[in-house]
């Protein structure tokens, strides 16, 4: 056997071939059958795609590397459970393009932070961490609340998430401008239209500013959608077991 | 074993027809009109930030490309080529202290946190610094280090000249640009979130290309070849070039907002991206961290010990049962999350299984020693070779420890797992990768020796003692808030709330922001020692005294 060997050190190609097919299996067997299997591509009652401005937010989450110290996947763990609430279901990232599981708990996992905290706590936690809690060693981002959000791609952000799966309508996409600008607004003309296409999307000024759509207003709105959108009140897991 | 002999090539090598030259011109030129295009139509300032470097490379490149055409000087294409090879030795000092020095500012910043906090500007906030950490030490430090190393081994174990003229310089430039790139844009908050594949699609697409040239260049030099069999080492290059490609391309697809826009959002979501991902990320460790090293390791090892490899047979079947096995073992990331728990189980398995072919590289590299084991007590580059080795296989082990689902469920999302990839990053990619420059600097510069071994000996031993300070308070630390996150009362309700197990870590996080100085200022006086060696010096005094001890008889301790 170890003879034979001899042929692939005198034929590089043989070689290249060889360490391909070798290095191409594992992946092959593990990550395929997650396109297929129901309880990795289930839909879960609730789950829906991220409204504009929440969307906004999550590119804010990603642009500041939060994912670096916080996580977002509950375990089925006794004390995760006790801390952060029901364990995540596959399907409540379903349409995270990139997942945003994490790796490194410097902070606390976020993925049900949603409603824990109100605006105002994260806006001032937000401005100055160490105001609000003392031990904490996370950076502050005051510049969040002075900076006017540019969300005029935001058309094209809802196109690109449409293109690898996520499913906007042509109105949710056509509308995007006037749907990100009505979450801020309580009294827009666009109130009840874009409930029902973002059921459960909270409508409020999330950083008391009136005057500008600033990117802390599309943060906010991110971190108190994050968790909300499955109602485990009503949530069986046993529905979901094959 | 090792095939490879002193003996300059001996046949001259076709000289470069100019095919080369097209080569690189072409790429050099779409580049410059896509980067002209994306910098006049740029949909959000970062982008057209981005579009001005690759632009100004581009034209930088191309001015060189003029020079070079103009001057047809009668560059000898016989003999090896040490030029490309200088310049990654210097780039990977110049990336790694700029990593390591990164790394310690963010190690303070975790234990006095408003440290380098501006108002508005959130350049220097963790979250944006802390890729910066991650992609200098291991791409841009790693990664010349082993485009250099890689150069080198292949030319001299193949008894070949580089092949394709002006490819290796353009493998070395553009990976360098990706870097610029890479770095600058985690700074002005370009990024995909991806660890360790943070960069853009525009970013991805240009070390793409790279990567391609690498590999030719590489597969090139091994058809030249003057030696029947590919040396060991080889084959581990090979197989982290290749499957890095394979890796690189399936994780970064992603949707483009726009052609001429910095944002991207990734083709896979949820479970399946975060799958995706850990295979990427873990096999980052594997094929770019391990494979690649340890093709440093087949070489230098022996070569500095002047002994043959130990076992042929054991190489063999390391190589193969490590890359396969290797690629396994990404679910042991995912413990406990909504990845379907056969996928978990797979990953643990294979993560245990792996400890073996470890174990295998490890025994073939330090069994090499066999009838040389004096040499660590007179030469320190041989000693931060081994001592690599050795943390190589204490990572190795602790890895499959930490891929149990029960150990895991306490160590993951800790530091315990900071703690056990710096024993990795620092004792075993960057140790042998000192070990491997402090041997090539007097080798290509064609000097006697290195301009101090006494400095060698305070890099060995300052970093060394930054390496047990590190990881030592991160066991600590890591094991400490895992206990504490899962710690009930006699009521069983949660016994502690998160900041509290944020506070109790205060005093490690110093700790461990100490041992990476340490670790940094050996770094310094490693430049400095390899400056001296580069610029001809040689401390005189010192070698004499140096020598003493080791001659055993010297007049003095005869009395």
């Amino acid at each position: 056997m170890l003879s034979k060997h001899k042929f692939l050190e005198k034929h590089s190609l043989a070689l290249v071939i060889g360490i391909l097919i070798t290095v191409s299996i594992g992946g092959i067997v593990q990550i395929a059958p997650l396109f297929y299997l129901e309880s990795t591509i289930e839909e879960v009652e609730g789950v829906r795609p991220y409204s504009p401005l929440e969307l906004a937010g999550r590119n804010i989450y990603v642009r500041e590397g939060c994912y670096v110290c916080h996580s977002q996947q509950i375990r089925a763990l006794r004390d995760e459970v006790e801390r952060y609430g029901h364990y995540s279901l596959a399907a409540e990232s379903m349409y995270d393009h990139p997942f945003q599981w994490g790796s490194k708990r410097s902070g606390p996992d976020l993925a049900r932070v949603g409603g824990k905290y109100s605006d105002e706590w994260h806006r001032q936690h937000m401005i100055d961490p160490r105001s609000l809690v003392p031990e904490s060693v996370m950076p502050p981002y005051a510049f969040l609340q002075e900076r006017a959000l540019d969300y005029s791609q935001v058309e094209a952000w809802l196109k690109a998430n449409r293109a690898v799966g996520v499913p906007y309508s042509d109105e949710m996409i056509e509308k995007a401008d006037q749907h990100l600008r009505a979450q801020v607004d309580p009294f827009s003309d666009y109130y009840d239209e874009f409930l029902a296409a973002y059921p459960k999307a909270q409508i409020r000024d999330f950083d008391d500013n009136p005057r500008q759509i600033s990117e802390m207003d599309a943060l906010i709105a991110y971190l108190q959608i994050l968790g909300t959108m499955v109602d485990f009140e009503t949530y069986e897991a046993e529905e979901n077991y094959r | 074993m090792t095939q490879e002999t002193n003996k300059p090539v001996t046949s001259v090598s076709s000289a470069t027809s100019g095919g080369d030259v097209m080569g690189v011109a072409v790429i050099l030129g779409i580049g410059l009109l896509y980067s002209l295009f994306a910098a006049a139509r740029a949909s959000d300032p970062l982008m057209q930030f981005h579009s001005f470097i690759f632009l100004a490379a581009f034209v930088a490149a191309g001015f060189a490309l003029i020079v070079h055409v103009s001057n047809p000087k009668p560059k000898s294409q016989s003999g090896y080529e040490y030029g490309v090879v200088k310049a990654g030795v210097i780039a990977s000092m110049f990336w790694g202290i700029a990593g390591f020095l990164v790394g310690v500012v963010i190690a303070f910043q975790l234990a006095f946190p408003d440290l380098l906090y501006f108002e508005n500007l959130p350049w220097t906030n963790f979250g944006r610094l802390r890729p910066l950490h991650t992609s200098a030490v291991i791409f841009a430090f790693g990664g010349n280090v082993l485009i250099a190393t890689s150069f080198y081994v292949v030319q001299r174990t193949c008894r070949a000249r580089l092949a394709g003229g002006l490819a290796p310089w353009f493998v070395f430039w553009g990976y360098n640009l990706f870097v610029v790139i890479a770095a600058t844009g985690y700074l002005i908050g370009v990024t995909q979130s991806r660890e360790y594949a943070e960069p853009e699609w525009y970013a991805d697409i240009w070390l793409t290309i790279v990567w391609v040239v690498y590999l030719l260049v590489f597969l090139g030099t091994i058809w030249k070849r003057k030696e029947p069999h590919i040396y060991v080492a080889n084959w581990f290059y090979l197989s982290f070039i290749v499957t890095i490609a394979m890796l690189h391309i399936v994780n970064n697809l992603a949707m483009p907002v726009s052609l001429t826009g910095s944002k991207s959002y990734s083709l896979f979501a949820g479970v399946q991206d975060a799958l995706t991902q850990w295979w990427y990320g873990h096999n980052a460790v594997g094929f770019f961290l391990t494979t690649g090293f340890l093709g440093i390791m087949y070489y230098f090892i022996p070569k500095r010990a002047e002994r043959p490899v130990f076992s042929y047979r054991l190489s063999i079947v390391h190589f193969w049962s490590l890359i396969f096995i290797y690629i396994w073992a990404g679910p042991h990331h995912l413990h406990y999350t909504a990845l379907p728990e056969w996928a978990q189980t797979l990953g643990m398995t294979f993560s245990i299984m792996l400890w073996m072919p470890s174990w295998g590289g490890m025994i073939n590299g330090l069994m090499t020693l066999s009838g040389a084991w004096d040499k660590l007590r007179t030469d320190p580059v041989i000693r931060m070779l081994v001592v690599s080795v050795a943390f190589y296989g204490m990572s190795t082990f602790e890895g499959p420890l930490m891929s149990i689902r029960a150990v895991n469920a306490l160590s993951h999302y800790t530091d315990w797992t900071i703690g056990h990839v710096h024993s990795g990053a620092l004792g075993w990619v960057a140790y042998i990768s000192f070990g491997a420059i402090y041997c090539l600097v007097p080798w290509l510069w064609k000097r006697e020796s290195l301009y101090s071994k006494a400095m060698v000996e305070w890099h060995f031993w300052i970093s060394t003692i930054g390496i047990v300070l590190y990881i030592t308070s991160m066991w600590v630390s890591g094991i400490m808030q895992g206990l504490m996150w899962r710690a009930t009362n006699e009521f069983g309700f949660l016994e502690h709330s998160f900041v509290e197990t944020v506070a109790a870590m205060h005093p490690y996080y110093i700790i461990r922001a100490c041992g990476g100085t340490l670790f940094l200022i050996g770094a310094l006086i490693m430049a400095y020692n390899l400056y001296r060696t580069i610029r001809g010096d040689v401390r005189d005094p010192e070698y004499q005294s140096a020598l003493a001890p080791f001659r055993g008889m010297t007049p003095a301790a005869a009395e």
